[in-house]
């Protein structure tokens, strides 16, 4: 588990988890197997519809969290059983502590309970001297090499049979094989001996209904029935948060919730628990039941506006399973408690700045786990709100600062621009790239080779190759980006070719800017807002129908978020802007027209990289590769396709070798796809792409799209 | 659904999980197949010593729940081959049970899920501490999916002392190398009694 650490000691940790080779290859199969299986399991259902459904349901349920916590308290104490509210976690630990001493319970069996992991229940009751046993398997395995879970569903997931053999042996004194079938039934057999000595059973719950003061529990090894039924003592430790109005409702959410997390349909059991059930052992022959419900800063979540949703999590682990970040580190490195991109948002509030502040900076942005949570959570957004909370507390570190400020000012910004393009020329040598890297670069970034800024941006050029249409019907504005606009005008240019047409006109406002998105991706809302209605302004004046991007970055920013984010100072007009945002191969689509693209007569082998935030951003997915095909290339489904390729601007910058290794992956995959061209219809992605397919000496080009479909002209 | 549909259903859903579905016309039919899966079982694996253990408890068939008269003829039947029956005190047993036989209140096709009222110890028990899991249900009884019975398992848990479990095929883990293993802690198969009616 994480201490509280410096940047520089959390990266050499990963670092070191990169370098652990079974880590990297278990993670690996884990995150293929599961995107298999999470399809297969939802193949021809609604999911969409499913999770707003739990989206719903959570949302209602903490609307009414403290009726219903007063409704489930009311009936639960009807059937003899004690409820208790804990506000932090410290009053948990000692609620549960002085349950254990009032009933003289000195063995406690346990049950997989994230949330008695978030309070660290059990240093608490061992430091008491009471001996607590984990009795899932992986938690076991976990607790008996003293560590935290490295996944919400599977905990020992990061070790090998091997690894487990030893400390097997270890534990029972007896030498064991590392043959997995054998290793389950030494857990069985030694956990059986304290199933039956234990005093009390600790358990979690996934659901508490207030309606029948029930408490639902979901497991595949059945332990939490045993660990309910033998001792004479139960403990339930819940968040408020799993607080639901009836049955029904957790019904719903079942539906999902073992789909998402391990692509099963149902669990071995779910148990439903109203109690105190029956127990042949005590005078009355009924077990003592306490339900502790922990607050620990839920409340507040709860009624603050942008962060109740983190409290829909049904705790499945899918944010997980599909996080690239997730596959290369595995989740010690991306969690204090809570793993995964909702550990990302959760450690700050329940484990504190210190302990959230580096972690919270490792995501790629890539939306992978928004797609796939089962309350459809904004994950992403909420991991750069977190991250903007701490640096507003903390103080904003000099680069971001300096990145706001001149990002607010265009002309300074150009203007910068401008000066590096020619104080380059010490590091390009008159080539397109930067030939050694900057100092202000460490090694760690030489996994890519970096593109020069180009000597002519494309603003600079617009005059000369705009076209002029005679009658047209469309109205278009181009929106550039920084990169295109500064590092890749070629990608502008070949684009522009492909959307001219008779009936279009295409007008590039002068005075836009960049998007915004790199200010907030390092915590500078306000910059971001700034350059938000900068960018607005400019579009204001002509009535455009599109604004055309080929860059799927600054679409899906200024489609998606703009509109949130100057929210109360120019919404309706930030509306209709976002409203005509659209990207390149929608635009080719839906007003161009495929029969405008030439077929090719040299035909290539092309693989497709859909960058995240076109393909999840915006939900484009056909469209570029519609394009692919009618140029007449023969376009191959590669197995990552829709996989991260690792730049999330910011993130490469921070966590380079992280970057790399993401990169590495995605380059091997279209090397063993055969193709010969990569194509993809983002400026930052071609930039990671190309720079490492040129390091590496890859046989594959890589293009923008729009550069495939306007060399047939 | 119609009912021929449902049944299927359940079956291809049960089977899919590994659970064997056996159909039967009788409960007498479904003891007997039951004396036979135990003769048939490899010895039981006792995980804890008992010391003072009676050798006559070679094979043990826990069955709680039933009423005296089905008891007493599941009795005669195991005795026969020489096969225990009981129907309490389970505790007694830490070590393991051979064969934990229960009658099922609900399955749901959906999922090939079995709904079963544990709020007595012994049928807990039954169903954790035993090898083999043979669960009797009725096709009367089976429901499309969890949400659509949710009426009935509001009443099931809104008894006090309610203890209501779904049960869909063996207790299984994959928590080693994400290798599928069956049994951790609960039965290593699971043996579903379908009965029309």
């Amino acid at each position: 588990m994480a201490k509280s650490e410096n940047l520089t000691e959390y990266k050499k940790r990963i670092h070191n988890a990169l370098d652990n080779e079974f880590l990297r290859a278990a993670m690996d199969k884990f995150a293929v197997a599961y995107r298999t299986g999470r399809a297969n399991v939802f193949s021809g259902m609604d999911v969409d519809s499913m999770i707003q459904m739990v989206a719903q349901i959570k949302s209602n349920a903490l609307k009414h969290v403290d009726e219903l916590y007063e409704e489930f308290k009311l009936n639960a104490e009807k059937c003899g059983i004690h409820v208790h509210l804990a506000n932090t976690a410290q009053d948990a630990n000692q609620i549960i502590a002085k349950i254990a001493q009032d009933n003289n319970c000195k063995t406690i069996i346990k049950s997989k309970s994230m949330t008695a992991e978030e309070i660290h229940l059990n240093p608490f009751l061992e430091n008491l001297n009471m001996e607590v046993t984990e009795t899932d398997l992986g938690e076991w395995i976990v607790q008996l090499r003293k560590e935290g879970p490295s996944h919400m569903v599977m905990p020992a997931i990061h070790l090998s049979r091997f690894q487990v053999a030893d400390l097997f042996s270890d534990v029972t004194g007896r030498e064991q094989t590392s043959e997995i079938e054998r290793l389950v039934k030494v857990a069985r057999e030694e956990l059986r001996e304290k199933f039956i000595k234990a005093d009390m059973g600790i358990t979690g719950a996934n659901y508490a209904i207030a309606k029948t003061g029930t408490l639902g529990i979901i497991t595949n090894e059945g332990n939490a029935r045993l660990v309910t039924t033998l001792p004479r003592v139960h403990v339930a430790l819940v968040g408020i948060d799993k607080l639901l109005p009836s049955i029904a409702d957790a019904l719903s959410i079942n539906e999902i919730l073992p789909k998402n997390a391990t692509g099963q349909n149902i669990t071995s059991y779910v148990t439903w628990i109203t109690g105190p059930s029956e127990c042949t052992i005590t005078p009355d022959k009924k077990r003592k039941m306490h339900i502790v419900f922990l607050d620990n800063g839920r409340k507040n979540m709860a009624s603050d506006p942008v962060f109740s949703e983190v409290l829909h999590c049904v705790r499945c682990g899918a944010c997980a399973n599909v996080c690239p970040v997730y596959r290369m580190v595995g989740g010690h490195q991306l969690g204090y408690v809570y793993i995964g991109a909702i550990g990302l948002i959760t450690t700050y509030f329940f484990h504190g700045r210190e302990n959230a502040k580096n972690l919270v900076q490792n995501c790629t942005n890539c939306g992978a786990c928004k797609t796939v949570c089962a309350a459809g959570i904004n994950l992403p957004k909420l991991i750069k709100d977190v991250y903007t909370k701490i640096i507003d507390e903390d103080g904003h570190p000099i680069k971001s600062l300096m990145l706001g400020k001149v990002l607010k000012s265009r002309k300074l910004f150009h203007r910068l621009l401008r000066a590096a393009s020619i104080a380059q020329k010490a590091v390009t040598g008159g080539t397109s790239y930067l030939r050694h890297l900057p100092m202000i670069f460490s090694k760690d970034h030489n996994f890519r080779v970096l593109p020069a800024i180009s000597s002519k941006p494309f603003r600079d050029r617009w005059e000369k190759i705009r076209s002029s249409t005679k009658s047209p019907t469309i109205k278009v504005g181009l929106f550039s980006g920084c990169v295109q606009d500064f590092v890749y005008p070629e990608q502008l240019e070949a684009g522009l070719k492909a959307m001219t047409k008779d009936n279009i006109s295409i007008e590039f406002p002068m005075d836009q800017t960049c998007c915004g998105l790199p200010a907030l991706m390092m915590g500078e809302k306000d910059a971001a807002k700034d350059v938000a209605i900068q960018n607005i302004n400019a579009f204001k004046s002509s009535d455009f129908d599109y604004i055309v991007t080929l860059c799927a970055s600054c679409a899906s920013h200024l489609k998606n978020t703009i509109p949130g984010l100057v929210e109360n100072i120019s919404e309706q007009q930030a509306v209709a802007f976002a409203g005509k945002i659209i990207s390149f191969s929608e635009f080719m689509n839906k007003v161009v027209g495929l029969d405008k693209i030439n077929t090719t007569e040299t035909i290539k082998k092309i693989a497709w990289h859909s960058p995240c935030h076109l393909c999840r951003g915006l939900g484009v997915k056909e469209e570029p590769i519609n394009l692919i095909e009618k140029s007449g290339h023969k376009y191959i489904k590669t197995e990552e396709e829709e996989t991260c390729c690792g730049f999330g601007g910011s993130f490469s910058i921070n966590f380079p070798l992280v970057s790399k290794e993401i990169l590495n992956k995605k380059l091997e995959d279209v090397e063993q796809s055969g193709a010969q061209i990569l194509v993809t219809e983002c400026p930052g992605c071609v930039m990671q792409l190309k720079g490492g397919a040129l390091k590496q000496n890859k046989t594959f080009d890589v293009l923008h799209l729009s550069e495939l479909i306007s060399d047939k002209k | 659904m119609k009912k021929i549909d449902i049944k299927e259903e359940f079956v291809e859903k049960a089977s899919l999980v590994s659970a064997i579905v056996h159909e039967v016309k009788s409960i007498d039919e479904a003891f007997s197949k039951t004396i036979d899966i135990c003769k048939a079982k490899k010895p039981r694996e006792d995980l804890v010593s008992l010391g003072t253990m009676d050798p006559l408890f070679d094979k043990i068939v826990a069955a709680p729940g039933l009423d005296d008269s089905s008891f007493s003829l599941f009795d005669n039947l195991g005795k026969k081959s020489k096969i225990s029956l009981v129907n309490k005190g389970l505790r007694c047993f830490p070590g393991g049970i051979d064969i934990g036989f229960t009658l099922c209140d609900y399955g749901i096709a959906q999922t090939g899920t079995l709904v079963l009222n544990s709020d007595s110890e012994d049928m807990r028990l039954a169903t954790m501490l035993c090898e083999i899991h043979v669960a009797m249900l009725h096709v009367s009884r089976l429901r499309e999916t969890a949400n659509a019975m949710s009426e009935e398992l509001t009443k099931l848990t809104a008894q006090p002392s309610s203890y209501t479990a779904f049960i869909t095929g063996a207790s299984r883990t994959a928590d080693i190398e994400r290798v599928l293993a069956i049994g951790v802690h609960g039965p290593l198969e699971l043996h579903i009694m379908l009965m029309e009616g």
